[in-house]
């Protein structure tokens, strides 16, 4: 079960990372690396349901299990948090250059000043 | 728990499809807008993931922010950009492209199959098992005691994000 959800977040991971690597369009990179922060949401949900948490397999570890056992959600939280403040930043960014250049294409793009 | 019967793995498998599916039609299809809204099937697909394994608050979170918020953003900025139907070609470097995905697959993919995991055992252990029944519950408060630091600062890193897009996207009245 784990290895199931493992291998869909790698397959979406490269997908996005394909993406990332091969698109002209800036917002079409966008949507790429959004699939790959899904991708590594998807690894640490899976992780933090289907494996044992380290401070767990030692005796005498603790009685406040969700601590560790909720480790990945909570770190998935915060990467959904840190993806949204990137998206809004990174598509404020491509409207003012959109205005500024008036392009959109990353190959017109490799330079930040004329 | 899932997973105990064939429905549900006919629903996962198909989540899992339609997930895949929809992610390689954002990096192929032609038009931009088209491709935004594959873009967000494939983010409902992983809401139901999540449901599946046990992390009913994120695949809330999921639908609200992804779902909404980022799939509005995204339209909204493809509206505002030029090259809509054809922009979505792809660039001189994509045949190397292809070939890293490939290659990184197969090796993510072979290090999965072949590790040996600390995998729990079917049937949770107790406690573990009282933590997933309420996870929304467990999880708040985890992230209002232990990580209230990193909650806080996530507030500050949005709180300066929306600041920052305004910023930039102000019309300038002297440019």
């Amino acid at each position: 079960m784990l290895e199931r959800l493992l291998i869909i977040s790698a397959i979406l991971f490269c997908i996005g990372l394909y993406g990332v690597l091969s698109r002209r369009h800036i917002i079409a990179v966008i949507m790429s690396v959004e699939i790959m922060f899904n991708a590594v949401n998807v690894a640490l949900v899976a992780f933090s349901r289907y494996t044992v948490p380290a401070a767990l397999r030692f005796p005498g570890a603790g009685t406040d299990v969700e601590r560790f056992v909720l480790e990945g959600q909570t770190l998935a939280v915060f990467v959904i948090v840190v993806a949204a403040a990137e998206v809004a930043l990174g598509l404020a960014l491509i409207i003012a250059l959109a205005r500024r250049r008036d392009t959109i294409h990353i190959s017109d793009l490799s330079t930040l000043r004329r | 728990m899932a997973f105990d019967n064939l429905f549900s793995e006919i629903v996962f498998w198909a989540l899992a499809v339609v997930t895949i599916g929809s992610a390689a039609l954002v990096v192929h299809l032609r038009s931009i807008f088209r491709a935004a809204l594959m873009l967000v099937v494939s983010f409902l697909g992983i809401a139901g993931i999540f449901t599946m394994v046990n992390a009913e608050f994120l695949a809330v979170v999921q639908v609200l922010v992804y779902g909404g918020g980022i799939a509005v953003l995204v339209i909204f900025a493809v509206m505002m950009t030029r090259d809509v139907d054809t922009g979505n070609r792809s660039t001189a470097v994509q045949p190397v492209a292809l070939m890293m995905g490939i290659a990184l697959l197969g090796a993510l993919a072979y290090s999965i199959v072949q590790a040996e995991w600390a995998v729990l055992p079917d049937s949770l252990p107790g406690p573990i098992a009282t933590v997933f029944v309420e996870t929304p519950t467990q999880l708040g408060r985890l992230l209002l005691s232990d990580y209230v630091l990193a909650f806080e600062v996530a507030g500050v890193l949005l709180l300066a994000a929306v600041i920052g897009a305004l910023s930039l996207v102000r019309e300038r009245n002297d440019a």
